[in-house]
């Protein structure tokens, strides 16, 4: 299933990351340690989870040609375990997002391997069964709290030592978190492992005649999109102070689906551009209530059927280069 | 009398009674999905915006122009059906040599911005809609009173459920359909207008939402979210009868109907949630659906 | 953003040059709630309208207090609520955010409001936990809470013959909360519960669980949800003949615009407990005609509360001076009783629980309704006392 525009990218150099992404990377880092100053920090570490989080969904879908319609399981899984951590067994803010995230790689192995087994929309199906299962689970557990969810998590010390509670600080260990996880995500998809995935998206059963063992990759990039998106889930729940329905709910795995398409799939800055759009215009749009949902479907629309290579797709297209 | 699992028969009797009517919803809805994607490879995520839209339009035409239930049974499936139709000329014909998920975000993309609309212009509260008189009241069956309406919904539902499988499967025009799905060109060769039959087919599966907006305007309070609370468990129920199955969405339309109505005894909690756990074991054990043709 | 910081400094640079106004107590209040979905009728902007109305006879100009009053939709989620609610105070400066329906978003908002040290009058939400598990002492819990409705409608129809009980609740904090406290109250006074269902939330198909109450033989069906699940349930409660066959339906949380929406003629006969209704008193008649003019429906009881709790938050603001200090202007409204026009005499506990007398009403029939808002007949009042629950040791904060 070929969804992805890729005439415009080069093999990949050997010389590593392309002049252009390191400027991009650079000056994207400037611009975000600088923003919180003039910039409600609380709303810009919104933006980076969600970025993350689009970013993690991208490798799944963009990079690894599958579309999962069940993402918010592991964004809101983890977001839940990450908050429980936090506020019920006490753990400081860094254990309590890795507790999270290591959560939702599990959830991400188990459901991954059951999913990959169908191809196309039934995989997807699948996937937003399960994710289904996961609300359940979220509404009905007792830890979860139902859809009051877990409330007052408490922001703790970074380490035991550096307190979060500022928005500030806060902000920088957000920052450090999702700039890593992006960077993270860019060094897998620029790797062999990437290139593989790259071929077997191309062309399935060209890759298995080659002999690659396509399932295991399949499951490997699931599970390392699923980590990711569970990384962004439980840093929002420490920014937020708060895990809830809203995290797990199918509308949030078609949000992120709505970012990344937005973005531009495939792309290394697509996904970031989404997000920053989307959180952007739900914040701003906020009093027009329903307006906020015609405008994501007309963007829907319009990009399916005008800009499938998303907003930066169209700007690489022009540039001439992979963005 | 025997007792299963501490609930005596009477009221089994009256819970499945029940679930076959939610079954004749999901029956139906799930029906015009699978038109829609056995003969026409789209899926169709503004199924559900469809039905609540048709519902609307039953309810505005008997306030604004008086026409009442009866003729709005056939003239509100005509009037969304034809919108349908608009909509796949102008948008979903685009995509049909795209990989055919891109028709899913983009029939999403619809259901956004129908159910927006509604919402911005009628709230969220719902509007009343009354049960024709010709149908009100009910028959004790002694079990249960089973309002007449209710009935009727599943007296309804068999009637458009089994004529649609009749013509698709067992007349010429319905051959020509299925030809058609399978190789464009060469029927196409033979004369037949293939692009309208692909419209009329849409607007065809879009109006049998429309007729089940219709059905339940009287009982489920006319609002916005109708339909969303329902497109994907009905996106489940196709998934699980099979995709490509017309008879398959049928038949487990009422099924899975049964089966939530009696989760609905023993585990209430647990109805809304039923359907995927058995979306997800069909889906590992036999992929191609109950009723549908392996790959 | 940077166009906002631009523009607030901008502001503030032209408020440097403008005549001195530092006598002014700035007062800036946020009514959180429900504008678009389920409680958008009972709540929503009808609330704001309360408020400035407040606002307005309060004649806060003319004692120098400069009040500008902002909204927001909090859509029923705690997430959208409480992000809100911690902007409103980093950013916005708001001293006290009004309403909050939805126990979910009024318990996360009422902790965000202690942290910041702000106010909240909450008047929308039910929870009792608002004054117990989660007290505050910058909570002021003003309208209702499921106890109080327990012991209104619970009481009086167990007493009345209603022995057995069964009930329908919504799978949620709020209906396991209701049908807690009713089924205390119905058991304290000699009734007995003899089932009950769980019923997914929020959901639009009642008649099995309806039917399932129906085989229980209980007397009345206690419906232990709210705004459209009750109306649904009560209209296919309908349908399938329930009521004809004798049982009765007590709806545990209901409000006059709920009733409206069902009408008279399916609603007759309800009993329900509230804190307010339009046509009690001359005062109450007075104020929601005027209310009723701006806003094209009858007040229900939490606009009424969103009414009388900014009157109390403003006076309290001007006797201590500065609306700065949440903690110290809700200790000052714990001071002394208030004689509100809507309520009558309303006193807040140590707690922030404000204690006032609840009423049970009934639904009149077709014929005895004059128009279409003549919709309660008053059965008796219960005292503030006998309704709420007992103030819990820990959350006085007076005694603090």
């Amino acid at each position: 299933m070929a969804m992805t525009d890729t005439g415009t990218e080069p093999v990949a150099e050997a010389t590593g990351m392309p002049t252009l992404h390191k400027a991009i990377f650079v000056v994207l880092l400037a611009a975000l340690i600088v923003l919180p100053f003039f910039v409600y920090p609380v709303f810009a570490m919104k933006v980076m989870c969600f970025a993350l989080f689009a970013a993690a969904f991208n490798l799944l879908l963009g990079f690894g040609g599958l579309l999962s319609f069940g993402h918010a399981a592991y964004f809101g899984g983890a977001s839940y375990i990450a908050a429980h951590a936090a506020k019920v067994w006490g753990l400081t803010p860094e254990l309590a997002v890795l507790c999270g995230t290591v959560a939702a790689g599990v959830l991400g192995l188990v459901i991954g391997s059951l999913a990959i087994r169908r191809q196309g929309i039934y995989f997807a199906m699948v996937t937003l069964a399960f994710a289904q299962m996961v609300y359940f689970v979220a509404l009905q557990a007792e830890f979860t709290g139902g859809e009051d969810g877990i409330q007052s998590v408490p922001r703790g010390d970074l380490f035991g030592l550096f307190p979060l509670a500022g928005n500030m600080a806060l902000y920088f260990f957000v920052l450090v978190i999702t700039f890593g996880g992006i960077l993270l995500l860019y060094r897998i998809v620029h790797s062999p492992f990437g290139q593989v995935l790259k071929a077997i998206r191309e062309n399935e059963p060209r890759a298995v005649s080659l002999g690659y063992d396509v399932n295991r990759y399949k499951l490997i990039v699931f599970t390392l999109s699923a980590t990711m998106a569970g990384l962004a889930g439980a840093t929002k729940s420490q920014v937020f102070q708060l895990a809830s329905l809203t995290d797990v709910h199918w509308s949030m795995s078609g949000e992120v689906v709505l970012m990344t398409l937005l973005g531009g799939m495939g792309t290394t800055f697509g996904p970031l551009v989404g997000a920053g759009v989307i959180v952007t215009m739900q914040n701003y749009l906020a009093t027009f209530g329903a307006w906020v949902t015609i405008i994501q479907g007309v963007i829907f629309v319009i990009g399916v059927l005008m800009f499938r290579e998303g907003i930066v797709g169209v700007l690489s297209r022009w540039l001439k280069r992979p963005l | 009398m025997f007792e299963l699992l501490g609930i005596p028969p009477q009221v089994l009797m009256g819970q499945l009674l029940l679930g076959l009517i939610n079954g004749s919803f999901y029956a139906v809805l799930s029906l015009g999905l699978a038109v829609i994607f056995g003969l026409l490879n789209i899926i169709n995520f503004a199924h559900g915006a469809l039905y609540m839209a048709a519902a609307f339009v039953a309810w505005m035409l008997l306030n604004y122009l008086g026409i009442g239930y009866w003729p709005a049974l056939i003239v509100a499936p005509l009037i969304v059906g034809a919108f349908g139709i608009l909509l796949e000329r102008t948008m979903l014909s685009r995509l049909y040599h795209l990989d055919h998920l891109y028709g899913l975000l983009l029939t999403f993309g619809l259901a956004l911005i129908i159910q927006g609309l509604f919402r911005n212009y009628y709230g969220i509260s719902g509007l009343a809609y009354q049960i024709p008189d010709a149908l009100s009241g009910g028959q004790n069956l002694g079990f249960m009173f089973l309002p007449n309406y209710r009935a009727w919904v599943i007296v309804a539902s068999i009637l458009v459920c089994f004529g649609t499988w009749f013509v698709i499967e067992k007349t010429r025009l319905g051959a020509f359909l299925r030809a058609a799905t399978e190789n464009p060109v060469l029927v196409g060769a033979f004369g037949v207008n293939v692009p309208v039959m692909i419209m009329l087919t849409y607007g065809f599966g879009v109006a049998l939402a429309g007729f089940a907006g219709v059905l339940a305007a009287p009982i489920y309070s006319v609002n916005p979210t109708m339909g969303e609370q329902l497109i994907i468990v009905v996106f489940a129920v196709v998934v699980i009868g099979g995709m490509g199955s017309i008879m398959g969405a049928i038949l487990t339309g009422y099924m899975l109907g049964i089966v939530e109505g009696l989760t609905r005894v023993f585990y209430p909690e647990g109805s809304a949630v039923v359907i995927f756990v058995i979306m997800a074991i069909v889906l590992m054990f036999k992929p191609e659906g109950l009723f549908g043709r392996p790959a | 953003m940077i166009r906002k910081f631009a523009v607030g400094t901008a502001a503030l640079a032209s408020m440097a040059g403008a005549p001195a106004m530092a006598q002014d107590i700035a007062v800036k209040l946020g009514v959180l709630n429900d504008r678009s979905g389920v409680y958008a009728d009972l709540s929503g902007e009808g609330s704001v309208v309360a408020a400035r109305m407040a606002v307005e006879d309060f004649g806060a100009a003319e004692k120098g207090m400069n009040v500008e009053i902002i909204s927001a939709d909090h859509q029923n989620k705690p997430d959208v609520g409480s992000n809100i609610a911690r902007q409103w105070f980093d950013v916005d400066n708001v001293n006290a955010i009004l309403d909050v329906p939805t126990s979910s978003v009024a318990l996360a908002v009422s902790d965000i409001t202690a942290e910041k040290n702000g106010v909240m009058i909450n008047s929308g939400a039910g929870s009792t936990s608002l004054t117990r598990e989660q007290c505050h002492p910058t909570t002021v819990h003003w309208t209702y809470d499921t106890a109080a409705l327990a012991t209104g409608t619970g009481k009086a129809m167990t007493l009345a013959g209603g022995d057995k009980w069964f009930f329908l609740t919504a799978d949620y904090a709020f209906g396991h909360s209701l049908e807690e406290n009713t089924a205390r109250v119905v058991e304290e006074n000699g009734g007995e519960v003899v089932g009950q269902v769980n019923v997914p939330f929020p959901a639009t198909d009642f008649s099995s669980f309806l039917l399932q109450a129906q085989g229980s033989g209980a007397d009345v069906i206690g419906l232990a949800n709210a705004g459209g699940d009750t109306v649904n349930a009560i209209k296919q409660a309908s349908e399938f003949g329930i009521t004809e066959a004798g049982q009765s339906l007590a709806a545990l949380l209901f409000f006059v615009t709920d009733v409206h929406a069902l009408g008279a003629e399916t609603a007759q006969g309800l009993s329900l407990t509230e804190a307010f209704y339009w046509d009690q008193t001359d005062e109450t008649r007075a104020w929601s005609e005027r209310f009723m003019e701006i806003h094209g429906a009858q007040p229900t009881m939490v606009q009424a509360g969103v009414y009388s709790g900014t009157m109390a938050y403003l006076a309290a603001v001007e006797a201590v001076g500065s609306a700065e200090d949440g903690a110290a202007v809700v200790a000052k409204m714990k001071d002394t009783d208030i004689e509100d026009p809507l309520f009558g005499t309303v006193s807040i506990r140590g707690d922030g629980r404000a204690i006032h007398d609840m009423y049970l009403f009934e639904v009149k029939s077709p014929d005895e309704s004059e128009n279409e808002w003549d919709l309660y007949s008053q059965v008796s009042s219960i005292t503030g006392e006998e309704a709420f629950l007992p103030m819990l040791e820990e959350c006085d904060f007076t005694k603090q």
